[in-house]
């Protein structure tokens, strides 16, 4: 794909996403995590005023949302890696809450690789926002294009 | 939201929770895809992987960023990470056994947390790094 510096500034339509008990529990055992504060409602309201999130499963919010929502550059899923990923969290997110996402290509830039050639890069940042309006988390990735196939 | 960790009973170069993730199988990466929807073909379509050239499907970095994440939770509990960041280093297959590991590099009072940080990485059986990164937890 040739370079689109055009992309930067591109921000996504708001998406919502539940914060939902089933999700959660499933997410937790698909990362092989016991914490029984995924798992047993009483006791995690108890240690943590409710069923708490594991700090990766914001990405599942990404992954469901319309092509509108998550502005991208058309990369080949044949030569596709996650480079970065980053998450900044500032306030609780526990089951029941309704967030907000907003997403927006803050870079586009490329490299020469290794071997995988020539590398485009995609950096997009995701700010969530809780039922209260309050900025709870923001989602950074970075998303690399490889010159060729990437598992050589 | 108490954090389970005692700033005062931390020093920097101390171990977190360590977990260990044995004999890595498809399964957990089709697991992974339905419970994170993380759909790219490169983590379990076989014929999709064989056509682009490589040998096997591959784990979805997020799945194994997720296991290390539990190094986290372990050590401060759920609800009081305040920043994780990876970089995706190298491909987890099937078959590998993984470690996830971290130590304390920093001690720090900022917005009125008392915070833990430090670097976190997962090995392979080869002791090859597949996944680095670096945090920081609330401590009590």
């Amino acid at each position: 794909m040739p370079i689109d510096k055009s992309l930067v500034g591109k921000t996504g339509k708001p998406f919502t996403v539940p914060i939902e008990w089933s999700k959660v529990r499933e997410f937790a055992r698909a990362i092989k995590d016991p914490n029984p504060v995924y798992f047993d409602p009483e006791l995690a309201k108890k240690e943590c005023g409710g069923i708490p999130v594991p700090p990766t499963f914001l990405q599942v919010a990404a992954f469901w949302q319309d092509a509108d929502s998550v502005p991208t550059a058309h990369f080949d899923l044949r030569r596709i890696l996650h480079g970065e990923q980053e998450f900044e969290f500032y306030k609780p997110i526990l089951v029941g809450d309704v967030l907000t996402g907003t997403a927006k290509i803050t870079d586009v830039y490329e490299r020469a690789g290794g071997r995988g050639g020539k590398m485009t890069f995609m950096v997009t940042e995701i700010e969530y926002k809780n039922q209260k309006g309050e900025k709870v988390a923001v989602a950074r990735s970075t998303l690399i294009e490889t010159g060729q196939a990437v598992g050589g | 939201m108490a954090s389970r960790v005692k700033y005062d009973s931390v020093k920097v170069g101390d171990s977190i929770p360590t977990v260990v993730i044995e004999n890595v199988a498809r399964p957990d990466f089709v697991r992974y895809a339905g419970a994170s929807g993380d759909f790219v073909p490169l983590h379990y379509d076989q014929t999709f992987v064989e056509a682009a050239g490589i040998p096997t499907v591959f784990a979805q970095g997020m799945w194994t960023a997720g296991c290390l994440s539990r190094c986290l939770t372990d050590l401060a509990g759920a609800g009081n990470v305040r920043r994780f960041k990876v970089r995706f280093a190298r491909q987890v297959w099937p078959g590998d056994t993984l470690t996830c590991r971290g130590k304390v590099t920093n001690k720090v009072e900022r917005g009125g947390e008392k915070l833990i940080e430090g670097e976190v990485e997962v090995v392979n059986q080869k002791g090859e790094a597949t996944v680095k990164g670096d945090f920081a937890v609330v401590a009590a």
